[in-house]
């Protein structure tokens, strides 16, 4: 892909038909983990006579999911349990209501998308969304190389990050008009 | 029989500590661009571009940066907005 440009009201970037399928994929897997995050929520009857909804109290296992949903301070853990209960739903609903945008604003054969400053905005937290799911299993370091050699399993995969964090970059200046 | 509950949060110590402003922290991390995370201080808060470059070089420089200060509440929702836009923030008491 060419970098995003901002025309009018509008940023716009053509997407080959696998950088698209690409995307919306990845974007599908992070959609995937908050969904079975949601599921393992608590049934909380108090929450249904309410609508109160509460989240767990404790940080995921998973390392992709607790880099998605940090922890709210590092102080006192009863107070972080707490303030993970009260906000992880609302958080989710965020990240998946971003998720949503891109999959219903990125063509699945790929070409032009056009996107006004909310969409884009929506873009730039779910692409980033991705990238911290795959920098983290990538286990990415501030001195990350370009390319790793090929015979590390991770070689493939790091390019595809790469890719995102070019997708990103390009559509902050475009956003921000630079 | 019953009475109506305080509604009044409840006061955290004594000595005035209900009242101590807290602040929110960006933490460094290896993935999060520099160009997003100035973004993301703008739109979020309203900062300048200079304002907001600032405390993106202090938070790659020094590991850290308080980006926001006040009550229990309004830093919550500070931390909860940086969280939803991917960055790492906490939260702590000013001491």
């Amino acid at each position: 892909m060419r970098p995003w440009q901002r025309t009018g009201d509008e940023v716009v970037a053509t997407l080959e038909p696998q950088e698209a399928q690409l995307l919306r994929v990845m974007i599908d897997q992070i959609r995937e983990l908050f969904a079975a995050r949601t599921a393992q929520a608590p049934v909380d009857e108090l929450a249904a006579l309410t609508g109160i909804r509460s989240g767990p109290s404790t940080a995921p296992d998973d390392r992709v999911l607790a880099r998605l949903l940090p922890d709210f301070t590092r102080d006192d853990d009863v107070l972080a349990g707490g303030l993970r209960s009260l906000h992880e739903p609302e958080l989710i609903d965020a990240k998946d209501g971003v998720a949503a945008v891109v999959l219903r604003t990125c063509p699945p054969d790929g070409g032009a998308v056009r996107l006004d400053d909310e969409q884009a905005a929506a873009w730039l937290s779910a692409i980033n969304d991705v990238r911290l799911a795959l920098g983290t299993v990538l286990e990415v370091s501030e001195d990350m190389p370009d390319e790793l050699p090929r015979e590390d399993p991770r070689s493939a995969h790091l390019g595809v990050y790469h890719w995102l964090t070019y997708m990103q970059e390009s559509l902050v200046l475009a956003v921000s008009g630079e | 029989m019953t009475s109506p509950v305080e509604m009044e949060r409840p006061e955290v110590d004594e000595a005035g500590a209900a009242d101590t402003p807290w602040k929110t922290i960006v933490w460094n991390d290896p993935v999060n661009l520099m160009s997003y995370v100035t973004y993301v201080l703008q739109t979020l808060f309203g900062y300048s571009k200079d304002k907001a470059t600032q405390l993106m070089l202090d938070v790659h420089h020094k590991g850290r940066a308080i980006v926001s200060s006040g009550s229990r509440d309004k830093v919550e929702v500070d931390v909860a907005k940086l969280h939803a836009a991917g960055l790492w923030a906490t939260m702590e008491r000013d001491r």
